[in-house]
């Protein structure tokens, strides 16, 4: 198409859709200004005083930030939440990228069916399962007298049933786009099964799976139902204190929820800023390929 | 010029399995082979962390605690009416919020379908909303829509479109809910449907324009019914959101009556009343109940043009 079709066309494209436009403008600009509202609010609360319906709070103060830290050992309650996404980050990677490999590769009968497994924890809302889920979990601790339930382990395990099919389903077709005439050249060469993995494979395997992996952290350290379920006392993450802070209002002071929920905020934005290092924002919600336009 | 020779046909392509070769040759040959061991691990843990406690959940279903009629917690799900309505305010909550999340996106994404400027920051501006979840969003929320102190009433306050004895409430009510699902929902929503866009060639636009064709005409001939199923499936993943609304319901609704939802039943049931048979009896009208919706919209979708989009799609 010349310069000069393209000029026409888009002065066209103007002309005809207006009023469209400007309220598609306006509609996201008017999103964008609750947004921040929102955020702000959330923000400056925790760091005010003696509010009470003026534009800004007229004292300023951290002393909510220290309380909440004590009031509910938000130390301890970060090192649940690291350890936790963490250790599913790492698990589903182990697990799914392997059959995402396998479904990538391979017709085989029955595939639809396994297909199915993993799509629909990611269709089922989290509380439909995570009740069941819990329930069992409980079952498994009265009969057998070991922790699941209550304890680090059993929200380690409720997280990975929707980051597994997470991994699976991002991973894929980024696993389909790798010719796979690339590892039959390196077997015909003589690699083994071993050197393809290590020296074929994992290389170019390497985005797509630090893609999927911050994506589940990122989905991990937000999961609030199954983990609200599962997590016992000591075992609950940042989103659950946040949301028994807010829930049980009036037992403690609103600017101490607001302290924790600033800590939520910076912690997700600095997992989103390593996040978008890695992928474009369309991806966090489509899929890990690598989209080569632009 | 010479005519090429025709091409030998492939020989014995689709012949049957040699009954003499090996087992594993056999099975190789419908595509089983030694590959497959990779599925195992994750298919172990899903059978074992989501099969098994659905079943598990639908066989104390059954098992009433206060009767020895294994319906019994079914038909009084269906005839208590506390119980019964929530089904109904979860979908007045959830259908409306995927709808406007969905008809939202459609005019702003098409407007950046294209390359433009800063739509790299727009998008990144948008993710924010989908990392902070719906529990920050909900903590924010009751201190900007409070009806008294609120920056957002005191705004329409000094604007004079409102008086302080009139605020208006949008939090402990269904608007909270319904404003919270959006806020999550719809960045979400507008990405996927931003991608499907860009999935579908521009030449076709470009090619009706060239006959003449009115941009209202190509948005409606062209690009939308390439952009429909594309649509179905975003309005079934916002919809899936919008239905397990459990923190929202809870924080910026009115949980005991109007924003009473399905998953907060089901909750209650769970640790309120400890009642884990009725817990697993709601639980699984509600995966049940999202399911039919989404098949319904899926069903639809099939009906429609599922061909090439042109694109990179």
């Amino acid at each position: 198409m010349s310069e000069e079709l393209a000029a026409v066309e888009e002065t066209a494209r103007r002309r005809g859709s207006r009023p469209i436009v400007w309220l598609a403008w306006f509609l996201l600009a008017f999103f964008f200004v609750n947004l921040a509202g929102i955020v702000f609010s959330a923000v400056v609360d925790s760091f005010g005083d003696n509010w009470f319906g003026n534009w800004l709070p007229q004292v300023w103060t951290t002393h909510y930030w220290s309380d909440a830290w004590h009031a509910y050992d938000l130390g301890q309650v970060l090192q649940v939440t690291l350890i936790v996404s963490v250790a599913v980050v790492i698990v589903s990677v182990l697990v799914g990228v392997p059959a995402s490999y396998a479904l990538a590769r391979r017709n085989f009968p029955f595939k639809h069916a396994i297909m199915l497994v993993f799509l629909l924890p990611v269709m089922v809302p989290p509380i439909a399962y995570g009740i069941p889920l819990a329930t069992a979990m409980y079952k498994f601790n009265t009969i057998t007298h070991v922790q699941i339930a209550n304890s680090m382990f059993g929200v380690i395990l409720a997280n990975l049933v929707p980051a597994i099919p997470f991994v699976v389903l991002t991973m894929t077709p980024f696993i389909e786009q790798i010719d796979p005439k690339v590892e039959s050249a390196a077997r015909m060469c003589g690699a083994s099964t071993r050197k393809i993995f290590t020296r074929i494979l994992l290389p170019l395997l390497v985005p797509g799976v630090l893609a999927a992996s911050i994506l589940v952290l990122v989905r991990t350290v937000g999961m609030f139902e199954l983990t609200y379920l599962t997590a016992g006392t000591d075992s609950e993450t940042l989103v659950v204190k946040l949301f028994d802070s807010i829930s049980g209002a009036g037992i403690r002071a609103p600017q101490q929820s607001d302290a924790m929920a600033v800590l939520y905020m910076g912690m997700m934005l600095v997992l989103l800023v390593i996040a978008l290092r890695f992928v474009n924002p369309t991806q966090l919600v489509t899929r890990v390929a690598e989209e080569r336009d632009a | 010029m010479t005519v090429a020779p025709p091409a030998p046909a492939p020989a014995r392509r689709h012949r049957p399995p040699d009954p003499r070769a090996h087992l594993s040759h056999r099975l190789a040959e419908r595509g089983i082979d030694r590959t497959l061991w990779l599925l195992l691990p994750g298919v172990v843990f899903l059978v074992a962390l989501f099969i098994y406690p659905l079943a598990y959940g639908l066989g104390l279903s059954f098992q009433p605690l206060k009767s020895t009629d294994p319906l019994y917690n079914y038909k009084q799900f269906f005839t208590d009416h506390l119980q019964r309505d929530t089904i109904g305010t979860t979908l007045r909550i959830s259908l409306p919020a995927a709808l406007v999340n969905v008809i939202a996106s459609v005019p702003i994404a098409y407007r950046m379908r294209g390359r433009m400027r800063g739509k790299r920051f727009i998008t990144t501006m948008l993710v924010i909303p989908i990392t902070l979840g719906t529990v920050l969003t909900a903590d924010g929320m009751l201190k900007f829509f409070d009806p008294a102190g609120g920056w957002f009433n005191k705004t329409l306050f000094a604007l004079h479109i409102r008086t302080p004895d009139q605020p208006v409430l949008l939090i402990n009510n269904y608007w909270g809910v319904v404003i919270s699902l959006i806020i999550s929902g719809f960045p979400f929503a507008f990405l996927l449907i931003l991608s499907y866009l860009s999935g579908i060639d521009p030449s076709l636009d470009a090619a009706a324009s060239t006959l003449g064709a009115s941009p209202r005409r190509r948005f409606w001939q062209i690009t939308f019914p390439l952009l429909a199923p594309g649509l179905a499936i975003t309005f079934c993943l916002t919809f899936v959101l919008a239905f397990s609304v459990f923190p929202s319901a809870y924080l910026v609704g009115n949980p005991t009556s109007t924003t009473r939802v399905i998953s907060i039943a089901a909750y209650e049931a769970r640790s309120v009343e400890t009642n884990d048979s009725k817990a697993s009896t709601i639980a699984l009208i509600m995966a049940v109940i999202e399911l039919l919706v989404i098949s319904v919209v899926l069903f639809g979708r099939g009906r429609l043009y599922r061909g090439s989009t042109g694109g990179k799609g």
